[in-house]
């Protein structure tokens, strides 16, 4: 495996029993680059971030972090691995029973013997980077969706990963919130050095600070490129989902009887 | 006619089946919980901040139920014993009934509605927003850090909080028989010395409050880690939750009794 890349699938399969969701999957994620991998609702881009973070075991083919294989891994290596790796949940995921405070030290706290004095110290810093230094009394329930996805960030980043995965980090949110947690995920990617992996579907925001871009469709790689390329395509289906069209490779319609025979016209004949 | 015979055997075999899997797939979630529970024993504080949501938060309901349970049986008992002229050994009705059978029962019963509930939630609810799989990809062992320090905390506060429901009960039937009624108080304190045996009746009420505090927790953290992370989903299970454990407690309520007080 080439070292410049801290993420590599080769050839992944993946399997929900009889169903398959992902099928003959190639990507790398090269070291200190934020790439998106966008696609439709339920097509598979959520089950490879799991397959990456090593709590699902790929039917075929082979998941590479830092040049570990990821299903070989026991239970201690395999957390030994996730302690590098920062995951951004949908709505955040914050410990609803603890402050934002406790949510940002709670790794600190399981992983480390850190003082009190110096994870204070540190969890201010990564608040003071997200913007939420202020609000780090505040309990989850008293923030609004992306003060959330922003604190959830600050915990991502809280051990210093060299990994982060974002699944749909701007689902939900306003315009403002929208920009500011596409710009800190670019800004914690260049300064802390981090790799980062984007799952997403909103094109135009996630195009703005995106290095490289795979497009998933119905379990399998459709296109790929840098986002000025995925911009110019040509591919019907990266061009229906850039602009955003109802109808094209992707249907409106689910597929169904014959619309006519369905209304019973056909018996008027 | 086949046919239909067919469908309906089929559709026995997969609830049998599913049941069998369900029962082997708890079996399991229960050995990994007491595997993992070393850290609930390292972090003895995990342990005592859930002793206080499921132990603590539960005493006002289990203190004015074993009241009144107590005041009743001493009303309830004092017309009965009137009867036979021996209204002195009410002290010993109140307290052999408390101790043995509807200590540990009310009690459990009574936790399994009210803790047993909010922990199926409670699980069913991190589930459902994603923080177990948040644990998880922070290299915390959820069975560990969530499951195993609410368990040992149920086992732990059960048989509290069953002793503390028979001391009111029989607190409760001291007020109605002898302040209100005016049995005796000497009789009733010293029959109920005499007659009450710490191992047959004191500790074996114990052992079942134990049981039945093993029993609850384990069937409340199985279905709420079990729940589909939908609202639906953890509300079923929390209803679940309560059917399951009330009937186990009874079910092993009978089991227990016939093994200890046989030939008593």
């Amino acid at each position: 495996m080439s070292t410049d890349n801290l993420v590599e699938i080769r050839n992944l399969s993946f399997a929900y029993g009889k169903r398959p969701i992902l099928q003959g999957i190639n990507l790398v994620a090269p070291r200190g680059k934020v790439i998106a991998i966008m696609g439709g609702s339920g097509c598979g881009k959520t089950t490879l971030l799991r397959l990456i973070g090593g709590q699902l075991r790929p039917s075929k083919g082979e998941v590479s972090v830092a040049g570990q294989l990821v299903h070989d891994l026991d239970q201690q290596a395999l957390y030994q691995l996730r302690r590098k790796m920062g995951m951004l949940f949908q709505f955040g995921a914050l410990f609803t029973d603890m402050s934002v405070f406790d949510n940002v030290a709670f790794q600190m706290r399981e992983h480390t013997d850190l003082s009190e004095a110096v994870i204070r110290d540190l969890v201010l810093m990564k608040l003071h980077a997200v913007g939420l230094r202020g609000a780090s009394k505040l309990m989850p329930a008293e923030l609004s969706g992306g003060m959330a996805r922003r604190v959830a960030l600050a915990r991502a980043v809280a051990l210093d990963p060299m990994l982060i995965m974002y699944d749909e980090p701007f689902a939900g949110l306003d315009p403002i919130s929208l920009g500011v947690v596409g710009n800190l995920i670019r800004r914690l990617t260049d300064t802390l050095g981090l790799t980062s992996i984007v799952v997403t579907h909103d094109v135009h925001e996630s195009l703005k600070i995106v290095d490289y871009v795979y497009f998933v469709s119905e379990g399998a790689i459709e296109a790929e490129g840098t986002p000025d390329q995925i911009r110019a395509s040509g591919l019907p289906f990266v061009h229906q989902f850039v602009h955003g069209e109802e109808d094209g490779p992707v249907p409106f319609h689910y597929p169904a009887a014959d619309y006519g025979k369905d209304l019973g016209l056909g018996a008027h004949k | 006619m086949m046919r239909l015979g067919g469908r309906l055997f089929s559709r026995i075999g997969h609830r049998v089946i599913d049941s069998i899997w369900r029962l082997g797939y708890a079996s399991r979630f229960l050995a990994l919980t007491l595997m993992r529970s070393g850290t609930s024993f390292a972090r003895f504080n995990l342990v005592i901040r859930e002793i206080y949501s499921s132990g603590v938060l539960s005493l006002i309901i289990i203190v004015v139920s074993g009241l009144f349970v107590g005041m009743v049986l001493g009303l309830q008992g004092y017309e009965t014993l009137k009867t036979y002229g021996s209204e002195q050994a009410l002290g010993v009705l109140v307290a052999l009934s408390l101790v043995r059978e509807l200590g540990p029962v009310v009690a459990a019963l009574l936790f399994a509605s009210r803790a047993g509930s909010a922990i199926t939630a409670e699980i069913g609810l991190m589930k459902a927003t994603e923080q177990l799989n948040a644990l998880e990809m922070m290299a915390v062992d959820p069975i560990a850090r969530v499951v195993a320090p609410r368990f040992w905390a149920g086992v732990i506060s059960m048989p509290l909080l069953a002793a503390i429901f028979s001391a009111m009960g029989v607190f409760g039937g001291y007020l109605v028989g002898v302040v209100l009624i005016g049995v005796d108080e000497g009789s009733f304190w010293s029959q109920m010395q005499a007659a009450v045996d710490v191992r047959h009746d004191v500790i074996n009420g114990v052992i079942k409050s134990v049981v039945f505090g093993f029993a609850v927790t384990a069937i409340a953290l199985f279905e709420g880690y079990d729940a589909p992370p939908t609202a639906e989903g953890v509300s079923r299970a929390t209803t679940r939750t309560v059917v399951t454990s009330s009937l186990a407690i009874l079910a092993l309520d009978f089991v227990l009794t016939a093994f200890m007080f046989k030939g008593v």
